[in-house]
């Protein structure tokens, strides 16, 4: 679900922005109009709709129901103030943002009916950026690791960073085209932290990547699954959702999370500041915990649900499926994203470019 | 009467303009000479002499003026050739260059993706005839095709309205003087098609250096254009502000070009007459 936007960047930008400013004027209607619905915010397709429906259904609350595209799409839209959202899910690292900007409530979580089918393990390892899991309910993750051509690489090679720094594979390694995601093999190889932000370290970073820049095809965003299923290239840095997608259309490839770990992601719910139906969103969140409803998700998005019911319920062949469910190991060996401050996130953006720059 | 009626139905585009056109313009200004906190700063224009932001700039001038003069030699004598070309129905000929600038450009792109690819088809033919396969994708050069391919018509059409503009009078009075074709072609048609030429520079030359999304897909993220910064400062970055005021840099070079093409053009008989 780290999707961006390539094209039309800069117009789409420009146009919410100046939407949001002529909107401003309308919030207070809209407020008077509001009977008892609950406006939603979500990822583009990652929702059963007919889970909607079979919510507004047995509680009688109306949901509104929007989508977007990229983490940073949610932010302007959030930020833009013209709609009051009840219950928003969202990536981690733009969540911690918000909190740390005061906009997300706490909620005691905990006292939800149906908050015990949630995975002990992700809600630890949710404590990153929410340390009490007050502010948060987790939705679905996963990892950031290879998907590689077994006809052209071995499951050994490929458990480790170090393939895609391989000679032998020049011109068939793909990255990604996001500053923080290609990183982390280089952070990783040199066993620091996902989320440092000390200069040394990040020209480490820079220094490996720099090394790797010539031997590497592209930097994509969106198009890795595609170019992996028509055989593009032998490795790529992905993330588990893209690979299982992958992975569906092209028997020989495989996903792996390398041995020296990786990034863990987590798309949760939260309830911010705008909230205008606290009682409705709270139900909401529980609702999308319950077993069956947490089923009818997985089975529409496809990545790991962290609702354990929902996973032991699954057949042995997807459950071991590691683009699909992490295995323990893999979670015990990455790391979430935290936020990190404006001036590191320009830096290190700063380091992106010097790389790129080199032709 | 007849004035304030022409007034009104101008209405809609005064919206259009003020709301797509001018207040973003304003908008681009405010970002780039202010930072974060809302005072002046003149950090954010000043930013284009970082050593990435430089080499992105003369690598966006590079391609754009070998693009733009690529563009020119293929355009030029395919002019002629069209407008010597004795048809009944001329305009069906240009309307058949003009017909794949009706589909989107993003997807004539991605389609050359798909044909220059590794596995593509182009390789693909080339394989089974024993040949080499060629890796042109995800380098400046492919970049530099794509632009070319997007832009040519851009090209053609000025300069070959400039030459249907000649009348063949002034052709065979040179003639009858004494002129070869070599003299003809240099003190005749070529003077007289200058503005189409400038035109036609101008409207490939511009979309060349501020191009971002032709970079991204057929360079595969490892061209880095002055666009794709701007790009990156917004969608990734976050800093609108610097973003802003490499625009504003990039606005300046656009303006530079334009002022250029109105000095020679100041009858307004280039190719832009047509659109």
């Amino acid at each position: 679900m780290k999707k961006k936007i390539i094209a039309s960047g800069l117009i789409s930008a420009l146009a919410i922005a100046c939407l949001s400013a002529c909107n401003q004027g309308g919030q207070t209607q809209e407020q008077q109009s509001r009977g008892n619905t609950l406006t939603v915010l979500n990822y583009g397709k990652y929702i059963d709709e007919d889970a909607l429906r079979q919510f507004e259904n047995e509680t009688g609350i109306d949901v509104k129901y929007e989508e977007y595209e990229s983490p940073e799409e949610m932010y302007t839209k959030y930020k833009a103030g013209a709609i009051d959202y009840d219950v928003i899910c969202t990536s981690e690292y733009i969540i911690q943002k918000l909190i740390s900007e005061g906009e997300v409530l706490e909620q005691d979580y905990a006292a939800l009916e149906n908050y015990g089918n949630l995975d002990k393990d992700i809600l630890d390892l949710a404590k990153s950026y929410d340390p009490n899991n007050t502010y948060t309910v987790p939705y679905f993750y996963g990892t950031l690791g290879i998907c590689y051509d077994t006809t052209k690489v071995t499951e050994e090679e490929a458990s480790s960073w170090d393939c895609l720094w391989d000679k032998s594979h020049a011109n068939e390694i793909i990255m990604m085209n996001s500053v923080r995601d290609s990183f982390v093999p280089a952070l990783k190889k040199l066993e620091y932290s996902l989320n440092t932000t000390d200069e040394a370290k990040l020209q480490e970073a820079l220094a490996l990547l720099d090394e790797q820049f010539p031997i590497v095809y592209a930097y994509f965003v969106d198009e890795i699954g595609d170019e992996m299923i028509s055989g593009n290239a032998h490795v790529a840095l992905v993330y588990s959702g893209e690979a299982a997608y992958a992975m569906d259309y092209n028997e020989d490839l495989a996903y792996c999370v390398p041995k020296e770990g990786s990034n863990l992601w987590i798309d949760s719910w939260f309830i911010p500041k705008t909230c205008k139906n606290e009682e409705a969103a709270l139900k909401f969140i529980d609702f999308l915990c319950r077993e069956d409803i947490g089923m009818a998700n997985f089975d529409y998005v496809y990545y790991a649900s962290p609702l354990t019911p929902v996973v032991e319920a699954l057949d042995e062949e997807i459950r071991s499926n590691e683009a699909i469910i992490p295995s323990k190991e893999s979670l015990e060996k990455c790391e979430v994203f935290t936020a990190i401050s404006d001036e590191a996130a320009a830096y290190l953006n700063h380091l992106w470019q010097v790389l790129k720059s080199q032709l | 009467m007849n004035r304030i009626k022409q007034q009104f139905l101008a209405g809609p585009y005064l919206v259009w303009i003020i709301g797509f056109i001018l207040l973003p313009l304003a908008m681009i200004l405010y970002y780039a000479f202010f930072n974060e906190d809302g005072t002046f700063t003149l950090d954010n224009i000043a930013s284009i002499a970082d050593p990435v932001n430089l080499k992105a700039m003369g690598l966006s001038l590079e391609l754009g003026v070998i693009c733009t003069l690529i563009c020119l030699l293929l355009a030029y004598p395919l002019a002629m050739i069209l407008n010597n070309l004795h048809i009944k129905n001329q305009s069906f000929v240009v309307f058949v260059f003009m017909l794949p600038m009706w589909m989107n450009f993003m997807l004539r792109i991605l389609a050359w993706k798909l044909l220059l690819n590794k596995n593509g088809v182009l390789n693909t033919i080339l394989l089974s005839l024993g040949m080499e396969r060629i890796t042109i994708l995800n380098t400046p050069a492919a970049v530099v095709f794509g632009m070319v391919y997007d832009y040519l018509p851009f090209m053609i059409l000025p300069i070959y309205n400039a030459m249907a503009r000649i009348k063949k009078d002034y052709i065979e009075a040179a003639h009858d003087l004494g002129a070869n074709n070599f003299t003809v072609f240099f003190k005749i048609i070529v003077p007289l098609t200058v503005s189409g030429i400038i035109s036609g520079i101008v409207m490939v030359f511009v979309p060349a250096l501020t191009s971002f999304a032709i970079s991204e897909l057929l360079g595969g993220g490892k061209v880095l254009l002055i666009g794709n910064i701007i790009e990156e400062s917004f969608m990734q970055g976050m800093q609108w502000n610097i973003g802003s005021g490499l625009s504003f840099v990039l606005m300046v070079f656009v303006m530079i070009s334009m002022a250029i093409t109105n000095a020679f053009d100041k009858d307004g008989e280039g190719g832009t007459a047509v659109w």
